[in-house]
């Protein structure tokens, strides 16, 4: 039977299988550009004296060059800022994404953070520091210098086990995702303490160092953008593609939207409902290690208070890119432009010099407003 | 091959000291259509249990195709050819048609495991065509089930059957939530059924749908079967009789 507009059924109905909705992303897509306008616009006519002290200085731009050198048409160092945010924090929230569309939560993603930064770091430092032995050395001289493999893969180990831990909590105990995660949010910082007794680990070797902030892409240039130092950004992309793909083409996609959206007809399908959400939440965990390698690569330094609020953050960027806190909705390519649109405001916040304190207010008041926006939408479109 | 479809032998199902269901013997021929009639409480939905697979029976015979089944789960009646559309609806919201129609059986192009790629087009094409046999009318098989009206959700549930070849459809009150339109529409799909010569069970609570729809009543009373009436013998106020215990069928006097 051919596919497409074809002629078929009772009464001369057309199936159209073809025809398609305006895709959701769209509406996120014009407000992350309708942000960005309202951030160049108000730097542009310099509003920062409305709320600091501070003497009335010329407008600059947001996202453009204003300076005489005009080789590149956009503020490089604010995109690179925006970027690194993104591609940090973004790789938890594309993990973060598949546990909300399964009808899941995961406030560990964090603190797993911490502890695979201090654990991983710690196989990642190097022996001497300006010709002196390294002042922070956590394990003596066999497991300094360490092939920059060794490192990477205690990371991702780390991340995958505390993934997995979350996913039979969850899958077998049948408690809430919300208790099963927030118990390793807290354990798992509990480790990220305990592992060094509270010292930073520092001084990793020099490839190491260079996995985030060297130049996979050999300082490229797009047109008028140049590419350069931005391996975590580069890194976000591809696994956002990656997942993408995999959420709109597979079984493991197409199963993480049946069972955030009608769980018992999951199990009647004959779903195996358990092993899935082991899968998703240990996907989840290994991109929380993903990021801490490239988060302490990127700052030389690993501390175990880091990460902290970042599974906050990571939720607010899939609930803003349009993913459902009741399951079955949302899209990977949603939350890269929630990630997008959520790192936009806080740089802009920056850029027009709003205290430090208003933006975590108004950071709590975009949260909710997302999930409004969400609940509102969910009504909207209530079965008729 | 069987003149039976489906044959059920002392079928009996206890819940602790309640006995839900008692020595049902009953029979399907291929191609016939049967409702099971009886008020609430007489027995019908633990009947339907038994032999779709949601729960197992205490005693009894399930002889299903020719073959004797013990069904542990409803996914095992479905893998021999049994397919349900239940009152609640087992459909995910925000899935499209052929992933509905497709949920736990999905057609695979490359097999890697849980990430398996789907073969989207080939679901497609065999939802519009178990949408085809079924007569059933869906605008746009990319609508989520979630902008559907709950008469095209009904509609969509029942094509899931027709989907897989199975071999005997039964239907737990397909039409008790829905309106005259959709009811008509529900009940068109069903004399599709009959024409193509497909087997089916219906509890139904509608005397008139009964009587337009099937060939044979089937009337439960306390977890026991007691009548067995061809509709050319048999009226509504007949009917009525046997489920209130005005009458028992003369072949089952020891059953009152």
């Amino acid at each position: 039977m051919a596919s497409g507009t074809a002629q078929h059924g009772v009464g001369g109905l057309t199936y159209d299988s073809k025809k398609r909705a305006l895709p959701p992303e769209l509406n996120i897509l014009v407000a992350l550009i309708a942000i960005t306008v309202v951030f160049e616009l108000l730097n542009r006519y310099n509003f920062g004296w409305l709320w600091n002290d501070l003497p009335f200085q010329q407008g600059k731009s947001f996202l453009f060059n204003t300076r005489d050198n005009l080789d590149t048409l956009f503020n490089e160092q604010r995109i690179n800022i925006i970027l690194l945010q993104v591609a940090i924090t973004g790789i938890i929230a594309i993990g973060v994404t598949q546990v909300i569309i399964l009808g899941g939560i995961d406030l560990s993603s964090g603190s797993i953070v911490g502890a695979t930064a201090m654990i991983a770091m710690s196989f990642a430092q190097t022996a001497t520091v300006n010709g002196n032995p390294n002042p922070k050395a956590i394990f003596g001289e066999g497991f300094m210098d360490l092939w920059v493999l060794v490192p990477i893969l205690v990371g991702l180990t780390c991340g995958l086990i505390a993934g997995c831990v979350n996913g039979l909590l969850v899958a077998y105990t049948r408690i809430p995702p919300f208790i099963a995660t927030l118990g390793m949010m807290v354990s798992a910082r509990g480790v990220a303490k305990w592992w060094s007794n509270g010292n930073p680990i520092s001084f990793p070797t020099e490839t190491y160092a260079s996995l985030s902030n060297g130049d996979m892409m050999g300082g490229m240039t797009f047109g008028v953008l140049s590419w350069s130092g931005q391996n975590p950004a580069l890194v976000f992309f591809l696994l956002a593609i990656l997942f993408h793909l995999i959420m709109t083409y597979t079984l493991y996609g197409k199963r993480c939207y049946a069972i955030g959206s009608n769980e018992a007809a999951a199990r009647m399908s004959g779903i195996n409902i358990a092993r899935h959400k082991v899968l998703v939440y240990t996907i989840a965990g290994l991109l929380a290690g993903v990021a801490a390698i490239l988060l302490t690569s990127k700052t030389l330094t690993a501390q175990a208070g880091m990460g902290v609020m970042l599974e906050l953050d990571a939720i607010a960027m899939a609930v803003i890119g349009g993913v459902s806190l009741t399951g079955g909705r949302g899209s990977i390519i949603g939350t890269v432009l929630g990630a997008l649109i959520f790192s936009v405001i806080i740089s802009g916040f920056t850029s027009i010099q709003l205290d430090a304190y208003y933006q975590e207010m108004v950071k709590g008041a975009i949260i909710v407003g997302a999930v409004v926006m969400d609940q509102w939408r969910q009504s909207k479109r209530g079965r008729g | 091959m069987s003149d039976f479809i489906l044959e059920t032998r002392g079928l009996t199902k206890h819940y602790g000291g309640v006995h839900a269901l008692t020595d049902a013997s009953f029979t399907l021929k291929r191609a016939e259509h049967v409702a099971i009639m009886g008020d609430n409480g007489a027995g019908k939905s633990t009947f339907v249990r038994q032999i779709t697979g949601v729960e197992q029976p205490t005693r009894g015979e399930i002889i299903f195709d020719g073959n004797a089944h013990f069904f542990n789960s409803p996914i095992a009646a479905r893998e021999a050819g049994i397919e349900a559309v239940f009152q609640t609806l087992a459909l995910a919201d925000d899935l499209d048609v052929p992933s509905n129609l497709f949920l736990g059986r999905e057609k695979i192009r490359w097999n890697l495991g849980p990430f398996s790629i789907l073969d989207r087009r080939a679901m497609r094409e065999a939802t519009m065509a178990a949408l085809v046999k079924t007569g059933v009318k869906i605008p746009n098989l990319s609508n989520t089930i979630r902008n559907m009206s709950g008469g095209q959700r009904q509609c969509v549930a029942i094509a899931r059957t027709a989907a897989f070849k199975s071999k005997l459809v039964i239907m737990d009150e397909p039409t008790a939530a829905l309106g005259v339109q959709e009811t008509a529409q529900v009940e068109n799909i069903i004399r599709t059924l009959k024409e193509a010569g497909e087997p089916l069970i219906l509890i139904s609570h509608n005397m008139r749908q009964v009587f337009d729809l099937v060939d044979r009543i089937v009337v439960f009373r306390r977890g026991r079967i007691v009548a067995n009436l061809a509709k050319e013998d048999t009226d509504g106020q007949d009917v009525v009789s046997y489920i209130t215990g005005a009458k028992t069928g003369a072949e089952f006097e020891g059953a009152a």
